[in-house]
């Protein structure tokens, strides 16, 4: 951990964010909302490559959490009038909740029939939005009447913080001795069982924290955009665009899953003008990316350091 | 799957209140559903149980196909026989390009490690499936297109009236899928891919390249898709927004049965299709995919392998 502190690797970390947090000084409104959305994007993908990257768990899921935390938030803020720090508090909790749920079958089942069971929760929960419309919204989503503040460059700073903190959090957890060992559990969960460690507690504790994040961020996210929808945070393209910016930005680097969630945001931008191919060219490129640079960004960055 | 919906109202509409013919036409119509199904997730199932890859560009090889059958027949007037001929090609072509442009390349590379090349597998044809998807909403629009059927016209079976290219969709597909147990169970091409889907290695003992039976697989897989794309176009129409659902229907039908095993995926198809048409039927079209997800959940909490999986 002490070795990390004079690494590269945090003083680049530390350099981007210094910057990044000089930005509503002398950049417009625009570009600081399209920021604070990659931001929370950057949450959500770093939450997911803690679960698939460390615990070895294929999630297809990650919109069950954050539709979870983020519904939650936005249900008790618009149907029942509270305000907006006790909402993320028990959004972020009612996603641990979820975690705790999805965590069961991932102790029974692995690989592709876990990656199927977060697949259907994530259909579940489309389905219970649409039916049970007087409470969520339905189709057409729900209208959150609060927000943190309607100042850009306020939001743009809560995001980058909160992203930042995420970041110190779920990186040192990952470095730590529990993400070795989940690391080690998510390779060979029987091997590492027979040297001694509780592998379902430490399971239980990647779900759980990979919830928490989800949650919080999804919960912020609502109240930024002042609306909860299906599309923008419970559909499978959502979860598609989470799994895509952490293998873009490299699994099991935690802070590569930030890089690529905002590269696709920022690039789905700046590909606006091609209209309807956007996503077609966003996605060749990451196809590009997996196939021929399977480490993503970070991952090749990383690897082409440790060989100078 | 979302697509069914509008099927149904237009059935119930139609139906008169007699429980004895509401009996018929779920029997009927599910059916022709299931059978729909059945051949969609046998091709999914084979390539599983064959080479170990989840094909998550499923559902866009299927609307491929029934896109392609639908230009030839409308736009270039090529006829419906020949139409759905030119559904399958495509569909088979998109098969190969999804085998050696994203499969081949990702199980061959040595950068990827082997335990995480199943992800990878996942994550590229998910890719790719979008891209295909993203193809056919700019050259073709998002627009429902239903591919005009080969067969038109209406009989009455049991009292119930029912197009005749719904009879025309189960038969075919019932057809298929005896054709294709012939040929896994009777022709020596099908015997060495039956034999390596229970172990590869042996294969390549006798002296069997892999390869070509992973190619050949993949052939039958593309035309197996191809047809129910275009039977599904001429049957409810599809759109590009039909990709997803059409992947996840497979995805949960070939789980339900185990993975890998056809007869498991067949049987976990009719539960599914008959499921999804009684809910519709009898409590609400707006319900139909829960009580089918529910049994899923269900199922892998008791028997996480499938109803004929083995592990």
């Amino acid at each position: 951990m002490s070795t990390f502190f004079t690494s590269r690797l945090f003083f680049i970390s530390l350099a981007l964010v210094v910057i990044a947090a000089t930005l509503p000084l002398y950049v417009s409104g625009y570009v600081l909302g399209l920021l604070t959305v990659a931001f929370y994007f950057g949450v959500f993908a770093m939450a997911w490559d803690l679960l698939f990257g460390f615990a070895g768990e294929v999630n297809f899921g990650p919109t069950f959490l954050i539709g979870v935390g983020a519904y939650t938030a936005g249900i008790l803020n618009a149907q029942f009038g509270w305000s907006v720090y006790p909402c993320i508090v028990l959004g972020a909790l009612a996603s641990v909740i979820a975690g705790l749920v999805l965590a069961l079958p991932a102790l029974r089942v692995r690989g592709p029939y876990f990656g199927l069971t977060t697949l259907v929760a994530v259909l579940m929960l489309q389905n219970f939005i649409v039916v049970f419309a007087d409470l969520t919204g339905g189709e057409i989503g729900l209208t959150i009447p609060d927000v943190i503040t309607i100042d850009a460059g306020a939001n743009y700073w809560i995001a980058l913080g909160f992203m930042t903190i995420s970041a110190a959090i779920l990186y040192g957890l990952s470095q730590s001795p529990i993400g070795l060992v989940l690391q080690a559990s998510g390779q060979d969960p029987v091997q590492a069982g027979a040297l001694g460690f509780n592998i379902v507690k430490h399971k239980l504790a990647a779900f759980i924290v990979s919830a928490f994040f989800s949650g919080l961020s999804g919960a912020l996210l609502v109240f930024y955009f002042g609306t909860a929808s299906v599309g923008t945070v419970v559909d499978v393209a959502v979860g598609v665009n989470v799994i895509v910016s952490a293998v873009l930005g490299g699994r099991r680097t935690v802070l590569g899953a930030a890089l690529g969630a905002i590269f696709l945001i920022v690039a789905g931008e700046f590909l606006r003008p091609t209209g309807e191919l956007a996503t077609f060219i966003v996605s060749a490129v990451a196809l590009l990316v997996v196939l021929f640079f399977p480490g993503g960004f970070l991952g090749a960055a990383l690897s082409r350091e440790a060989r100078s | 799957m979302r697509c069914t919906q509008h099927l149904f109202l237009q059935a119930a509409a139609v139906l008169p209140g007699q429980s004895s013919m509401r009996a018929f036409q779920i029997l009927i119509d599910g059916f022709a559903i299931s059978a729909l199904y059945a051949l969609g997730a046998t091709g999914f199932t084979l390539i599983f149980g064959v080479s170990g890859v989840l094909n998550l560009s499923h559902g866009a090889i299927m609307v491929a196909a029934a896109v392609a059958a639908w230009a030839a027949a409308s736009i270039l007037n090529v006829g419906t026989y020949a139409g759905a001929l030119i559904g399958v090609g495509v569909a088979l072509l998109t098969a190969f390009a999804t085998y050696f442009a994203v499969v081949k390349p990702i199980q061959d590379s040595r950068r990827i490690p082997n335990e995480e090349k199943e992800i990878f597998v996942l994550t590229g044809t998910l890719l790719w499936g979008i891209m295909i998807q993203e193809l056919i909403a700019y050259f073709f629009t998002n627009n429902a297109k239903t591919v005009l059927p080969i067969v038109e016209g209406v009989v009455e079976i049991l009292g119930v009236r029912t197009p005749r290219n719904e009879i025309f969709t189960a038969i075919v597909c019932c057809l298929v899928i005896a054709l294709l147990w012939l040929l896994v169970n009777r022709t020596r091409t099908g015997k060495a891919v039956l034999a390596a889907s229970m172990n590869p290695r042996g294969v390549t003992l006798l002296g069997l390249e892999l390869t070509n039976i992973y190619i050949v697989v993949w052939a039958i897989y593309g035309i197996l898709a191809g047809i129910a794309g275009v039977l599904l176009g001429m049957f409810l129409g599809v759109s590009s927004y039909s990709v997803g659902p059409l992947t996840a229907s497979a995805f949960s039908i070939v789980v339900l049965g185990g993975l890998g095993s056809v007869s498991g995926s067949l049987i976990a198809a009719f539960v599914v299709g008959y499921l999804e048409t009684l809910t519709a039927y009898l409590v609400s079209p707006a319900y139909r995919t829960i009580p089918a997800l529910l049994l899923l959940v269900f199922v892998m909490y008791i028997r996480p392998q499938g109803l004929l999986g083995r592990r």
